[in-house]
């Protein structure tokens, strides 16, 4: 208790820098000159007793010590007198400090801000109980951007059947509706899920209830809907009156139930529901259909069950069911992942934000590695200082202490300015609609953690080079010397430190060309379509009668229409276009196959519904026999256009025209090959692809696509215009095919990875040059005087020049060296990150090469030329 | 040499702490006897009664002085001395005569022990 009353005393002393000097030499003076006055009482003659009195009274010095020492806390003063010494010698030379202090901030930012979206992504658990114990089904064959696994029988088998989970639920994600509520009427996307789905979840309501396996008793019986809380927010306005009323979903009545926390979204992170139903009240009769693999399984392990244990289980059962029900199920094998990140795409998000992370941390090291270097040779410069400080009785500690201060001053405002931008790059990247959906990223407690933590690792990392210098320095050296009087020892810790920072750029380096170039690869890769010049033109009619389709023929007068408007080269129509999701391979059979069961089919193509003129307006090319014909009615026997790898992959080097196949249940002629393309993503291999005839399947959505001309914006407008004239309630949509592409999952990754490596690469380069240009000025401002008696004495410019920038050169030459290796080792996990990035090109590997020597070309220029342009006479006087 | 330097100012910053003990408890006694009272007037009493402790170095009684008003054992305020110069004068606070009274309590103890032993005959231990 007297200890802690003493100390805040003293704490609150030193922040209110209250000092009792006064009080104690007024004290001391009273003291005396009482003492004095006792002397000459006691006979002494008044300068004598004044001698005398201030000798019992003692040393006035260490008494005031002792007193400071016990009125604050020295440590502290000690230290807040660095501080104020540093921040002096810090304004002394400013170019040093901003070069710090940006580089910090580069180098801490871009870390924060990757360290943010991991964080958000993958440090985050879904918003559910006991998240870790929750597994996602997935079909063993790895397949990208698609959920649904597994049809809805299928699901209560597995749930019936199974003996290691303790629950499992199904939902069939994403089901667009349009949701009426007095006059409110929207678009929304919904989650059609199991009874237990809540319950298993473990999410309590924020509003009302929500549904259990109770309330459904069979199919229809359970009108009911869970709002999410945006939906609430957004068309209801947090009423909470709005629970038990009624809403439709298309043309269907439900009950709103209840509220969903605002947490809540779900099970994926990037696709935020609407809305949930009950699974049972969704598609009626379709739900039972055992070949519609509608929904995505998730459920909760056992205790002590192993994933791979369950896993093993799930396939013995889909096994069995294949021998159950042979026309429908195909036994699969099954895997599990964990649920939230696209499933099986999580694995490469992960990875990709692994390899980012692991990247930024590269350019962190490189600028502390900068920054080493740099707070070194400052060290080197103030070698005479530090050495009369030793000599002064200051204690290796207390310097050391100092300069680590130093490095703190400069690395607190780096790492502060470093948030601020993070910051606000975040908080942009928050309200940036991703292809992916919604990217939460909050900074949270994490973040600042990280933060803090990487300034204090960068103070201590470049602060502790020349802590290391004065800790071997020698005061009697250092002051004989001077400043750059030490001779270049061969490779001093500089020269390793440089070389460490150019071998880490050239490595960032690499990797962002990389990434460059396989971005403009990807550009021009053949898609089997050119968008470039073509328009897409959707039509909406759901929200004037949901499940609203036109006829055959309106359809073709829409074409006609559309062909009629000027500058329209070419017009057809697709039921969706390529990269746009949605694709599910159909089963075909060989003429003659009598059950078409899965083991009979002999391919899974995707299968697209085109009119007649859509490949050419597509840019399509078509390789042999003719494209679909409007001649080719309902009546006719059944045509079909199919890709040069479905022709392959059925009737090999045979000429496939004329040939004949079974899909869905109908003999199908080919008529016309046309050239491979990419249709679900970039990364797939080439996949099969059958064009059926829009005449002979005349039900369903299209998407106008109209090739022209003339300018996108005008063509815009007349085909809108076109089209609103003959549909005046339909929502037309038209877009730049171009955009389409560009905007969707198929470009998102490699444009995600671009930027991000572009980023770093910049930096790196930036880094390089600094890292070169500081090491480079500092040598020649420490041998002015030596290259000014060799220009005095008519040395060679070449000679001058390798004395003043050789040895920067060298190190340039040697990391770059070490970069372009260390990059071709880890070219396998760079294409992991880009796709069909690899260092080992020799187009990369040169760009990186000449880049790194314009970069040290341009860092060098300055102080060669200086070294060059030094005036002898003028030197020698000055020193 | 860097050794025996270190040992040496351990040594004195022991003994001193140790005499700064004594004479914090000696400063405290002072007041709770004679009330309030200048630096100077503590001095001399404590010099008066202990003999030598502050025959020299009176001095070092202002850091104690300042570490027990720290400590709210005592207070202090300016005021007028006799000679009408302005002086400050210390006091004992109530937390201070509660100090007082446990260290004089420790004080007792402890001398109580070590005057057993040293009363202590030859013949008694066996």
């Amino acid at each position: 208790m007297r200890f802690m009353s003493r100390s805040l005393t003293r704490l609150l002393n030193f922040i209110r820098r209250h000092r009792g000097n006064d009080r104690l030499a007024e004290e001391v003076l009273c003291h005396i000159t009482a003492l004095a006055e006792e002397n000459v009482r006691a006979g002494m003659l008044p300068q004598e007793a004044y001698r005398q009195a201030k000798l019992k009274f003692g040393a006035w010095e260490p008494i005031r010590e002792d007193f400071r020492a016990e009125e604050s806390v020295p440590l502290f003063e000690d230290l807040l007198e660095e501080i104020r010494y540093s921040f002096r010698g810090l304004r002394r030379s400013p170019v040093f400090t901003l070069v710090a202090v940006v580089t910090l901030t580069l180098g801490i930012g871009v870390n924060i801000a990757v360290f943010g979206v991991a964080n958000a992504v993958l440090l985050h658990p879904l918003e559910v109980s006991d998240p870790g114990n929750l597994y996602e089904l997935r079909l063993k064959p790895w397949t990208s951007f698609k959920l649904a696994t597994t049809s809805y029988p299928a699901f209560e088998d597995l749930q019936r059947r199974n003996t290691t989970f303790s629950g499992m639920l199904a939902f069939a994600g994403y089901i667009q509706a349009r949701l009426t509520a007095g006059n409110v009427v929207r678009r929304v996307n919904g989650h059609a899920v199991t009874g237990n789905y809540f319950d298993l979840l473990g999410v309590k309501p924020e509003l009302g209830r929500f549904f259990h396996p109770d309330d459904e008793h069979g199919l229809n019986s359970a009108p009911y809907v869970v709002l999410s809380n945006e939906l609430w927010q957004s068309a209801f306005n947090r009423d909470p009156a709005v629970v038990g009323t009624t809403v439709r979903l298309d043309n269907d009545t439900f009950t709103i139930l209840g509220v969903a926390p605002a947490r809540f979204h779900g099970t994926e992170q990037f696709v935020w529901p609407d809305y949930w139903i009950p699974i049972v009240n969704w598609v009626g009769s379709y739900l039972q259909i055992r070949t519609n693999q509608l929904v995505t399984v998730l459920g909760r392990l056992r205790p002590g069950v192993t994933p791979q244990q369950a896993a093993e289980n799930l396939s013995a059962i889909t096994a069995q069911l294949a021998k159950e029900y042979p026309k429908t199920d195909a036994g699969v094998p099954v895997r599990l992942v964990r649920p939230g990140l696209y499933a099986d795409d999580g694995e490469v998000i992960r990875g990709f934000l692994y390899s980012v992370t692991g990247l930024a941390l590269l350019v962190f090291v490189a600028g502390c590695a900068n920054l080493a270097s740099l707070f070194a040779a400052r060290a080197v410069d103030r070698g005479r200082e530090l050495a009369l400080r030793i000599a002064l009785g200051a204690s290796r500690w207390r310097l050391a202490r100092q300069l680590i201060i130093e490095a703190l001053i400069l690395s607190l405002p780096g790492g502060a300015a470093a948030l601020a931008i993070a910051y606000a790059l975040l908080a942009a990247l928050n309200r940036w609609q991703s292809p992916y959906g919604h990217l939460a990223v909050s900074v949270d407690a994490r973040v600042y953690v990280a933060a803090l933590l990487l300034t204090f690792v960068s103070a201590l990392l470049f602060g502790i080079i020349p802590v290391r210098q004065v800790w071997r320095s020698h005061p009697l050296h250092a002051m004989k010397s001077g400043p750059g009087g030490t001779p270049l020892r061969k490779p001093a810790l500089r020269d390793v430190l440089l070389a460490t920072q150019i071998t880490v750029c050239m490595l960032l380096l690499l990797a962002s060309l990389a990434a460059v170039r396989s971005m403009a690869r990807v550009l021009k890769l053949p898609l089997g379509f050119h968008p470039q010049g073509a328009m897409l033109a959707e039509m909406d009619l759901s929200l004037v009668e949901p499940n609203h389709d036109l006829s055959l023929d309106r359809k073709k007068a829409m074409i006609q229409a559309l062909t009629n408007i000027p500058g329209v080269t070419a017009v057809g129509t697709v039921n969706r276009v390529p990269f746009t999701g949605g694709l599910r391979g159909v089963p075909i059979f060989r003429p003659g196959t009598a059950e078409f069961t899965v083991e009979n089919s002999v391919l899974a193509p995707y299968v697209f519904v085109m009119s007649p003129g859509y490949l050419e307006a597509a840019g399509t090319r078509l390789v042999y026999g003719r494209d679909l014909a409007w001649s080719d009615t309902a009546e006719k026997p059944r045509v079909a256009v199919v890709n040069e790898t479905f022709a392959r992959q059925m009737w090999g080097e045979a000429p496939a025209i004329g040939q004949r196949f079974i899909i869905r249940e109908r003999l199908t002629e080919i008529v016309g090959v046309v050239e491979d393309g990419k249709y679900h993503n970039l990364q797939e291999p080439s996949q099969p692809v059958a064009y059926l005839s829009l005449s002979q399947n005349e039900r369903g959505s299209i998407i106008f696509v109209v090739r022209s001309h003339r300018a996108p914006n005008e063509i815009a407008v007349a085909l809108d215009h076109t089209l609103i004239g003959m549909e005046p309630d339909a929502q037309i949509k038209v877009q730049r095919w171009d955009d389409v592409v560009g905007g969707v999952n198929a470009l998102f990754p490699v444009r995600a990875a671009t930027i991000a490596l572009g980023v770093m690469g910049l930096l790196a380069a930036l880094l390089a040059v600094t890292g070169i240009f500081g090491m480079a000025a500092y040598n020649v401002s420490r041998r002015m005087k030596e290259l000014g008696i060799r220009v005095a004495l008519g040395a060679h410019t070449r000679h001058v020049m390798s004395a003043a920038v050789g040895r920067p050169i060298l190190l340039l030459g040697i990391g770059s060296l070490f970069g372009a290796l260390l990059g071709m080792l880890g070219s396998r996990l760079l294409g992991q990150i880009v796709y069909q990035a690899n260092p080992r090109d020799p187009a990369v590997l040169g760009a990186a090469i000449l880049l790194m020597a314009f970069l040290g070309a341009i860092a060098s220029a300055i102080p060669a030329t200086r070294a060059l342009t030094v005036d002898p006479s003028k030197l020698l006087r000055q020193e | 040499m860097l050794f025996t330097n270190t040992t040496e100012s351990r040594g004195t910053k022991n003994k001193r702490d140790v005499q700064q003990g004594t004479l914090a408890l000696m400063v405290l006694k002072t007041l709770d006897v004679l009330g309030p009272l200048h630096g100077y007037g503590i001095a001399r009493r404590i010099e008066q009664i202990s003999g030598d402790l502050l025959s020299v170095n009176q001095g070092t009684l202002y850091p104690v002085l300042l570490k027990l008003e720290q400590e709210r054992a005592i207070a202090s305020k300016w005021a007028p001395s006799q000679n009408n110069r302005r002086a400050r004068f210390y006091s004992l606070t109530s937390r201070g005569r509660r100090v007082l009274g446990a260290e004089k309590g420790k004080w007792d103890q402890t001398a109580a022990i070590v005057a057993r032993f040293f009363d202590v005959e030859p013949g008694q231990l066996a």
